[in-house]
């Protein structure tokens, strides 16, 4: 499933000795990550255990403390603006939706082409041809994505007017607009319900095929975890914990305790605030 | 999400033809003609009776200082409207663009050392100045405007939007302080002719409607209908810009980050270059009102550029519907007018009618602020909203207080999207 040996060498994403303290709480410790080309890998970990705090500092919205560093497609990216990461290749999805409420489905999924396309002030003034073109182009990409992800009829809808599936699909396919190496989706199933969840499998699958990209999924849903991720890595109260496959990591006896420990407020469905770069 | 979900209609393709892109100019040039034939040609041929009414009422220099007001209006909307930036120091640019104006078109040339002339006009008379041609003198304005909002914006925009505002607000004051004081005895040397101001700034050569008689030849501090012309096209050329810039990538990139800056910069667009951006093409705009501000007044004095003209300036782009050009020209033409023609008008007719000796000018803020109050209380999105917004303010109406504050800091969003997503 996950061979694919176009690029030899470097991981899509790379993460070392991660670390992320608020305060004195110290959300992420240490924690070293890698995603393969082309593969499906998933974090989990009881509420809290940092996995938000984790995606955050992979998209530059967090520094990376205590000397962590991440690589996309073996460049360094530590550091820098979540713009620039963004444009790099590092797309994301956020745990509570974060559209552009105000535009338009179609809209939202070229705001995220913008690092892509070139028209300056004086361009779009004139709207030169080449301007139109870009424009035209971009137009038909982000139909293209609406329609792969399966809300093509409702792109001229304001995304505050989707369904609450639909937005979920909508932030997907506007990560996807930014044409990334790696896509990060942060409970990309939370509010599902069951059928939803089931074909969402087959829908990672085919962003994974289709799209080209690496996914990196934070998912509470299990079933959909041990269906879809080639590995899995497990986060408890900022630690890595496990590593491994599906079978590996179920059996493990530290991520039935981390569960377990936890399952008395682990019915994941407690208000989360975990997603803010600003503070 | 929890929220309501009202029936809105489905916006239109945005993309292709745009009919509105179409229709404006047209309807545009009509009322400017209109304007530019009563005015110039009938007008003036009018039983008094008339003619002094609609002077009284509807002068046509009052119309152009709208029109001035426009322009700026216009300019701030699109980093206020389309960025989100809230800016308290407007009335700097106007302030820059009317002092280059004074600069590069009289006889003042920093106290007679300097003396040129490219393609300008100076007076018969004139030995000293710089006297250069007024289209030089736009992109001169358009420059200095948007270099000093690059300068003010760089190291500001970064800051969150109620710091920005401060910074704003000293910049607003700065630099008509600056001008104020710029002689000798204040800077040095003779930047400004400090209160004294600098003038008369030079005629040109233009088409000038004379009691019914078209010439070409000197536009000088009278020739309204001239000037009108000019303004108007002025002004079309800001919505036009404003329209344009709208529906490209960096208005998507403006309304992105107006709705969520983080989730903007998750997505690839760069938040400072964009902010820059719009501060800056909003500057230009600031600029080329200061341009025609100084041609309107035929000299250029401190004096005006106080804070109540920013202010002025937010209230008509809040009033008259954030984001939409058309509902901020509305906005300006009206607090304008009625700042300048209309409050007096009435007072003086109430006055006379009632024998009373109110100033109702006087009562000009305290009018202006009732309304405004009025305004956020039952029409919040302003007189001619764009369609986004009334969409979100009509949705608070049912009780949805997520919508209600959609200027929220980014942490209180958080809590209370959270609660609502998860
Ligand atoms: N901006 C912040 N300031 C302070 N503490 C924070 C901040 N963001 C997250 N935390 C804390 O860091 C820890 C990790 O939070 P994080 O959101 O990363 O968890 P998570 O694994 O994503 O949990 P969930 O499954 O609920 O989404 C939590 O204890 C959280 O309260
Ligand atoms: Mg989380």
């Amino acid at each position: 499933m996950s061979e694919n040996p176009t690029t030899v060498g470097q991981p899509a994403l790379q993460a070392d000795d991660i670390s992320v303290i608020f305060g004195g709480l110290v959300a992420v410790n240490k924690v070293s990550f890698t995603v393969p080309e082309q593969s499906i890998v998933s974090l989990i970990g009881p509420n809290g255990a940092g996995k938000t705090t984790f995606f955050n500092v992979l998209t530059g919205l967090y520094p990376a403390e205590r000397g962590g560093q991440v690589a996309l497609g073996g460049r360094d990216v530590t550091g820098l603006a979540p713009h620039k990461i963004a444009s790099l290749g590092l797309a994301r999805t956020f745990q509570n939706i974060r559209l552009f409420n105000l535009m338009t489905a179609e809209e939202n999924v070229k705001v995220a082409m913008h690092s892509h396309l070139k028209a300056g002030v004086f361009g779009t003034v004139i709207r030169a041809p080449w301007q139109r073109r870009e424009e035209r182009e971009a137009h038909d990409f982000a139909l293209e994505l609406l329609k792969f992800v399966g809300i093509g009829k409702s792109a001229y809808e304001y995304a505050r007017n989707l369904s609450y599936g639909d937005q979920r699909r909508l932030e997907v396919a506007r990560a996807l607009a930014l044409k990334p190496k790696v896509l990060l989706l942060d409970e990309p199933t939370a509010g599902m319900n069951p059928r939803e969840s089931a074909e969402f499998v087959d829908f990672v699958h085919r962003v994974r095929d289709e799209r080209k990209v690496s996914v990196l999924l934070i998912e509470h849903d299990m079933s959909v975890v041990m269906r879809v991720s080639e590995r899995i890595t497990v986060l408890d109260r900022g630690e890595k914990i496990a590593e491994g496959t599906a079978d590996e990591v179920r059996t493990n006896p530290r991520v039935v305790e981390a569960y377990l420990g936890s399952a008395a407020n682990d019915n994941h469905v407690t208000i989360d605030d975990g997603e803010e770069a600003g503070s | 999400m929890s929220q309501p979900t009202i029936a809105v209609p489905t916006p239109k393709r945005p993309q292709g033809v745009d009919r509105t892109q179409l229709r404006w100019p047209l309807g545009f040039t009509v009322a400017a003609v209109v304007v530019v034939v009563f005015y110039g040609f009938i007008l003036p041929f009018l039983v008094p009776g008339v003619r002094g009414w609609v002077q009284d009422w509807l002068p046509i220099s009052e119309i152009n200082v709208a029109l001035i007001w426009a322009m700026s209006a216009l300019g701030l909307n699109i980093v206020v409207g389309y960025a989100g930036l809230l800016d308290l120091g407007y009335v700097a640019f106007w302030a820059l663009g009317g002092y280059t104006t004074a600069w590069l078109m009289s006889d003042f040339g920093f106290g007679g050392k300097v003396n040129f002339n490219i393609f300008g006009s100076p007076g018969a008379a004139s030995t000293t100045g710089i006297h250069l041609n007024l289209v030089l003198v736009f992109l001169a304005a358009a420059g200095v405007c948007a270099l000093f909002g690059v300068i003010i914006g760089a190291p500001t925009l970064r800051l969150r939007s109620d710091y920005l505002a401060l910074v704003t607000l000293g910049f607003g004051e700065i630099i008509p302080q600056i001008f104020r004081n710029g002689d000798e005895d204040g800077l040095g040397f003779n930047l400004t002719n400090a209160t004294l101001g600098i003038g008369p700034i030079d005629s040109m050569t233009f088409v000038r409607i004379n009691r019914g008689d078209v010439v070409v030849g000197k536009l000088n501090v009278f020739d309204h209908v001239g000037r009108f012309i000019l303004f108007s096209l002025l002004t079309a050329l800001i919505i036009f810009v404003s329209l344009r810039l709208r529906q490209g990538r960096l208005g998507r990139a403006w309304l992105a980050i107006r709705e969520d800056e983080l989730a903007a910069s998750a997505m690839g667009v760069p938040l400072m270059r964009a902010k820059l951006a719009a501060y800056a093409v909003g500057a230009i705009a600031g600029g080329i009102g200061g341009v025609a501000y100084a041609l309107h007044l035929g000299r250029m004095l401190p004096d005006p550029f106080t804070f109540a003209v920013s202010i002025t300036l937010l209230a008509m782009v809040v009033l008259g519907g954030m984001g939409n050009v058309w509902g901020v020209l509305l906005g300006a033409l009206m607090i304008s007018w009625f700042n300048s023609t209309g409050l007096p008008q009435i007072g003086d007719s109430f006055n006379s009618a009632f024998g009373t000796n109110v100033n109702f000018p006087s009562f000009n803020f305290l009018i202006f602020g009732g309304v405004l109050v009025l305004m956020m209380l039952f029409r919040r999105e302003g007189l001619l909203p764009e369609s986004r917004t009334r969409l979100v303010l009509h949705e608070g109406e049912a009780g949805d207080t997520q919508a209600e504050e959609p200027e929220q800091e980014l942490v209180d969003e958080t809590t209370v999207k959270s609660g609502d997503v998860k």
